[in-house]
C-alpha cells in the first residue's frame, strides 16, 4: 500500500507572547519556534502504523521552507520511506487552496492508495487542505477519522462526531483522509534516531516540476484575502484584579458576594 | 568403650574413604559444571570495568560484606542474618574437617590441633547451636509472621526455596550434633558442660540409647551431614540462595560512581554508531547487573522503601531482580543450549514499560540493599531501548521535545530564561557575559527560570547573594537545561546536547565555583557531566556563609513553629548532603527541629524531579507527596524545610489535597533563609 502523508510546518504559539506584524495581517514570527502541526503527528504515525500493518511505502511531503527539513527528517525518523520538500519562495503568503494544489500536482504524478493529513493546523485552524486536495484529485475524502482498517480496497474507518458520538464509515481507496488527534499514540523521536537518517536525501521539489508558475501561488494565487489580525479587544464587563494575592483575594471574594454567586 | 570412627567403617562393603572421594569429587564436579555455566552466561553479557579501586573495593568488601554493615538497617532480621553468616564463617572451618573424616579418622586441619583445636571445638559448638536456633526463628517468621516484604507478587516465588535451605542448614546442624553427641556418651569428660553445650544437648537425647546404635547415629549422621552438606552446596547456585556464593563479590564488585549514570556501553567511542541503544535482553545488561540478578536474596528490603512500590505503581525493584533471574535460568539452563524465547521478551513481556517507567530513580532501592544491587542503572538501560523504539509515555514527549527545542520543558522562549531576575528588590542579578569573571556562578536551570512559584526561590538566593556581598551572576539566555532527568528518561542524544551547551558555556566564562538550588542541576553537573566544574548546594554555601558570620538570622518568621526537613533524593543519598540543610536549619533562633521517621538515608521521595513532574501514573492508588506530608503530620511538623524545587511543588501540592493547607507549610531552605535574615 502506498501512502502519502502531507504535513504542515507552523509557529508555535502555545507559550508565546503574541503580537501583531506591522501591516496587521499577520502575527510577528521571527522569535517564534516552528514545528510539526500537531495533528499531522498523529497522520504520520498512523501512515507508518498502516505501513507496519499491511507493507508498502509511506512518502512524506511538505509545502515549507528550507528550515522545515528538521521536520521532515524526524518524519522519516518515525518511519517514512521518502520525503519530499515544495517550495519556492513566492509561496509565502499562500492560502489552503495554493498548497493543496501544489500537494495535488506533486502526488498526481505518483501512485498512491491513500493520503493522510491532520483535520487541521493549530496556526491558522483553516482545515482545508484535506478537503480540497481530495477534490482535486478526484477522490474520495473524510475528516475527523479516529480509527482505520483497510481490507479489500477499501479504507473501513471511524469518525468522532459532536456529542461523543462514533460513526463507522467505508470508503474506496484511493482516498484521502484527515485524522483527528488520539487516533493513536505517537512514537518518540530521538535524537539518536534522527541522526540515523542524517544522510537521507530530502529533494526539494520547484514550481516547475509541479507544473505550476509563480502566479499561481503565494498571495496571487490564493483565492483567502486576510484583511486583517487582531487582538480582541478588553471586552465590557471584565475587570483585572490587580494588587497583592491577599487583595486579590479579597475583591474576588466582594465581586462573587456582590453578584450573589457565594 | 570407643566408638568406631566413620574412616574406618565400610559402606555396603566399600572403604569409607573410597566413598568420601566419589562423594567429593561428584558434588564438587556437578557444582563446577553449574558455576561453569553461570559464569558463562556473564562472560555473553556486556562489558563493566569494575577492576579497578582495589583498595576502596576492598574496604567495601570487608565493612558490607563481611562485616554486614547495611544489615542492621532491619534490626531483627538484621541480626538474625549477623548470626547466621558469622556462624557460616565459623563452621565452614568444620565442614572442611569433616569433610576429611571421611579419609581418616583423626583429621585436623593444619594448626587446628591442640589448644587451638579445643578453643575452636568450643566455638563451634555455641555456633552450631545459635544457627540452630536462628534457623528455627527464620522460619518461625516466615511462617507465622509472614512479612510482607518477602511475598512475590505476581509470579509463583520462591518461598519454598527459603523452606528449603533453612530445612538443609538445619539439619546439617543437627547432624552435627548427633555426631558429636553420640561420642560425646561413650567417653569421659572433665570438661564443664556449658563449653560444649550442643554436644551435651544431643547427648542427653541419646543417653539411654544401646551402643551398637548409637555406633550407628554416629556414623549415619555424619554421612547424613555429609550428604547435606554437599546438597545445600549444589542447591545454592539453581536457587534464590546463590547470594551465599556471589554476595562478597558482588559487594567487591558494587558501583563506585554514585550518583552518576553508566554510558550507554563501556569500552565504546561513539555509542551513536552501535547497532542498538539500551538494554532489551539479558546479555545487554553488564556481567555485573546480570550477578546482581543471581545475587537477590528476595530479601524485599528494596521494595519494602520504593515509594513507587508504596503508592502501587507497577514497579517492585526486588521482582526486576527475581523475574529476570528466574529467565536468566530458564533462557540459559543448567542442561542444554540457551532456548530462544523468540514471544517472551525480557523487556516488554518480563518486565513492563509500566515498571520501566514507574521509577522515579529515587535510589532507596540501592540505599537499602544489603549486598548493594543496582536498579538505577538497569532501568535507565532500558529506558534507554524503549526510547529507540519511541515508546515514550505521551506525558513524557512533550516536555523532552521542548528541551530539544528550546533548552526547557516549560516551552518557553530561550530569551525569557532570566526574566525572574528583573527588579528584585535590593539586588541586582548580573548576566555573566562571555569572558566575564564573577565568584559565583549561579545555576538557576528550567524550574528556576520558567515556574512562577520556583522563580520565587531564585530570587530569594538572589537577595541572599546580594545582602551578604556574594559576587554572583547567571548564565541568562546561555543556559540550558541541567539534563539531570533527560539522561535518567533515557534520552542520551539529547543528554550530551543540552550537557554540552552548558559546559560550553562554562568554559566561556571565569568563575571559582558554580553554585544552585537545585539538586537536579547539582548532581548531573557535578557526576555525569564530562567535564568537572567545582560546584556546591545552596545548603553547602549557606552554612558557610553563616560560619564566616556573613548571614545572620532572627526567629521572628519561624516563630518557634515545630520544623522538620524532607531530604532530597538527589542532595541526600546520591550525593550524601544531610547536615548542612540542617545546620542552616538550626541556625534559626528558636527552630523546633523535628526529624521524621524516614529521614536522610530513609527519606521517603516525593515523585520525582525535572521531567517526572510531567509522567502521569495510572497506576498509583495515591500521591507520593500525600504519603511524605502525612510523615510530617505524625510528627506533628508546621513547617516542612525541603531543598529542592521539584519537592516544594509536589508537596505543596500535597498540602494541598490532604487537606492541611493553613496548618502546615512547605518551604524552600533558601527562602527560609531569605526570611529569617536579620
Amino acid at each position: 500500500m502506498k501512502i502519502i502523508a502531507c504535513m504542515k510546518w507552523i509557529p508555535d504559539t502555545s507559550e508565546a507572547e503574541l503580537s501583531i506584524a506591522s501591516g496587521g495581517k499577520d502575527i510577528k514570527k521571527d522569535d517564534l519556534d516552528y514545528d510539526l502541526n500537531d495533528w499531522d503527528r498523529f497522520a504520520i504515525e498512523e501512515a507508518v502504523q498502516l505501513k507496519e500493518k499491511y507493507e508498502g511505502a509511506v512518502t512524506v511531503v511538505s509545502v515549507a521552507p528550507e528550515d522545515a527539513e528538521e521536520m521532515l527528517r524526524e518524519c522519516l525518523a518515525r518511519g517514512a520511506d521518502e520525503a519530499f520538500q515544495i517550495w519556492n519562495d513566492s509561496f509565502e503568503g499562500s492560502d489552503g487552496f495554493v498548497v493543496a494544489k501544489a500537494l495535488a500536482e506533486f502526488i498526481k504524478k505518483r501512485p498512491f492508495d491513500l493520503v493522510l493529513t491532520g483535520t487541521l493546523a493549530e496556526d491558522d485552524g483553516g482545515g482545508q487542505v484535506g478537503g480540497m486536495l481530495a477534490a482535486m484529485l478526484g477522490v474520495p475524502s473524510a475528516t475527523l477519522v479516529s480509527r482505520i482498517e483497510i481490507s479489500d480496497g477499501k479504507a473501513k474507518f471511524r469518525r468522532e462526531l459532536e456529542g461523543g458520538l462514533y460513526e463507522n464509515v467505508e470508503m474506496g481507496l484511493p482516498a484521502v483522509i484527515s485524522v483527528a488527534t488520539g487516533l493513536n499514540e505517537p512514537r518518540f523521536v530521538s535524537i539518536r534516531a534522527v541522526r540515523k537518517v542524517a544522510s537521507v536525501d530530502i529533494p526539494t521539489v520547484d514550481l516547475d516540476e509541479l507544473g505550476m508558475n509563480e502566479n499561481q501561488v503565494g498571495m496571487e494565487g490564493s483565492k483567502i484575502v486576510i484583511e486583517k489580525v487582531y487582538l480582541p479587544p478588553e471586552g465590557e464587563g471584565a475587570e483585572i484584579i490587580k494588587g497583592s494575592t491577599e487583595e486579590a483575594a479579597a475583591r474576588l471574594a466582594e465581586i462573587l458576594k456582590e453578584k450573589g454567586v457565594l | 568403650m570407643t566408638i568406631l570412627e566413620p574412616a574406618n567403617v565400610p559402606l555396603a562393603g566399600v572403604p569409607a574413604p573410597s566413598v568420601a572421594l566419589i562423594v567429593l569429587i561428584a558434588s564438587l564436579s556437578f557444582f563446577a559444571y553449574v558455576m561453569w555455566k553461570r559464569i558463562d552466561l556473564l562472560k555473553r553479557c556486556a562489558p563493566d570495568p569494575r577492576f579497578s579501586d582495589v583498595s576502596q573495593r576492598i574496604k567495601m568488601m570487608v565493612l558490607y560484606g563481611f562485616g554486614q554493615l547495611r544489615q542492621p538497617r532491619y534490626l531483627g532480621a538484621g541480626i538474625l542474618h549477623i548470626l547466621l553468616f558469622a556462624g557460616f564463617m565459623i563452621l565452614s572451618l568444620r565442614s572442611l574437617t569433616l569433610i576429611g573424616r571421611g579419609f581418616s579418622a583423626d583429621f585436623h586441619l593444619p594448626l587446628l590441633t591442640g589448644s587451638a583445636a579445643f578453643v575452636y571445638d568450643v566455638i563451634k559448638d555455641y555456633t552450631v547451636l545459635v544457627v540452630l536456633v536462628v534457623c528455627l526463628i527464620a522460619i518461625a517468621r516466615r511462617a507465622i509472621w509472614k512479612p510482607q516484604r518477602y511475598a512475590h507478587p505476581g509470579t509463583s516465588g520462591h518461598e519454598g526455596e527459603a523452606y528449603i535451605i533453612l530445612g538443609l542448614v538445619s539439619a546439617l546442624m543437627v547432624t552435627d550434633m548427633i555426631y558429636d553427641g553420640s561420642a560425646f556418651i561413650g567417653e569421659a569428660h572433665s570438661e564443664p558442660w556449658y563449653l560444649f553445650p550442643a554436644t551435651n544437648f544431643a547427648a542427653m537425647f541419646m543417653k539411654s540409647v544401646p551402643s551398637q546404635a548409637l555406633e550407628q547415629l554416629h556414623i549415619g549422621g555424619y554421612w547424613a551431614h555429609i550428604l547435606f552438606f554437599f546438597g545445600l552446596l549444589n542447591y545454592l547456585p539453581i536457587s534464590k540462595h546463590f547470594h551465599v556464593i556471589t554476595a562478597i563479590p558482588n559487594v567487591y564488585f558494587a558501583n563506585l560512581n554514585h550518583g552518576k549514570i553508566k554510558p550507554v556501553k563501556y569500552g565504546v567511542d561513539d555509542w551513536m554508531e552501535l547497532e542498538q541503544c539500551g538494554v532489551n535482553d539479558l546479555t545487554g545488561f553488564t556481567w555485573k547487573h546480570v550477578l546482581d540478578f543471581y545475587s537477590c536474596a528476595d530479601c524485599g528490603r528494596c521494595s519494602d522503601n520504593c515509594p513507587a512500590n508504596i503508592v502501587g505503581r507497577a514497579l517492585s525493584p526486588k521482582m526486576i531482580s527475581i523475574k529476570a533471574r528466574d529467565y536468566a535460568y530458564a533462557k540459559y539452563p543448567v542442561f542444554g543450549t540457551p532456548k530462544d524465547f523468540k514471544d517472551k521478551k525480557l523487556v516488554g513481556d518480563i518486565i513492563t514499560e509500566d515498571e520501566i517507567w514507574a521509577c522515579t530513580t529515587c535510589g532507596a532501592c540501592e540505599q537499602e540493599c544489603p549486598i548493594f544491587i543496582e536498579y538505577i542503572d538497569k532501568i535507565v538501560d532500558m529506558r534507554r531501548y524503549l526510547i529507540e523504539q519511541g515508546a515514550l509515555p505521551q506525558s513524557l514527549q512533550k516536555p523532552l521535545q521542548q528541551i530539544k527545542k528550546k533548552g526547557n520543558a516549560y516551552g518557553a522562549v530561550k530569551s525569557k530564561r532570566s526574566a525572574w531576575a528583573k527588579d528584585i528588590e535590593g539586588v541586582e542579578v548580573r548576566e555573566l557575559k562571555k569572558g566575564e569573571n564573577a565568584e559565583y556562578l549561579f545555576f538557576v536551570d528550567s524550574c528556576g527560570s520558567f515556574d512562577p512559584r520556583i522563580q520565587e526561590i531564585s530570587k530569594s538566593f538572589a537577595r541572599i547573594l546580594g545582602k551578604s556581598s556574594c559576587d554572583f551572576a547567571i548564565l541568562g539566555q546561555d543556559e540550558n537545561d541541567s539534563g539531570n532527568e533527560v539522561r535518567r528518561i533515557g534520552e542520551e542524544g539529547l543528554f550530551e546536547q543540552v550537557s554540552e551547551k552548558n559546559i560550553e558555556a562554562f568554559e566561556a566564562r571565569n568563575f571559582r565555583q558554580i553554585v544552585t538550588f537545585d539538586p537536579h542541576a547539582f548532581n548531573v553537573i557535578k557526576n555525569d557531566y564530562p567535564k568537572k566544574f567545582p560546584i556546591s548546594h545552596c545548603s553547602q554555601l549557606l552554612s558557610k556563609l553563616i560560619r564566616e558570620n556573613k548571614i545572620k538570622f532572627s526567629g521572628e518568621y519561624l516563630k518557634g513553629r515545630v520544623v522538620t526537613y524532607h531530604d532530597p533524593c538527589y542532595l541526600g543519598r546520591h550525593n550524601n548532603v544531610y547536615e548542612e540543610p540542617r545546620f542552616v536549619i538550626n541556625s534559626i533562633p528558636g527552630a523546633r527541629f523535628r526529624d521524621m521517621e524516614r529521614s536522610r538515608s530513609r527519606s521517603f521521595c516525593c515523585s520525582g524531579g525535572g521531567i517526572m513532574l510531567w509522567y502521569e501514573n495510572e497506576q498509583e492508588t495515591q500521591r507520593m507527596g500525600e504519603r511524605r506530608v502525612r510523615m510530617a503530620q505524625e510528627i506533628g511538623a508546621q513547617v516542612i524545610v525541603t531543598a529542592c524545587p521539584f519537592c516544594l511543588i509536589n508537596l505543596e501540592d500535597a498540602i494541598k489535597t490532604t487537606g492541611n493547607e493553613g496548618k502546615i507549610e512547605v518551604i524552600d531552605l533558601v527562602e527560609l533563609a531569605d526570611r529569617s535574615m536579620s
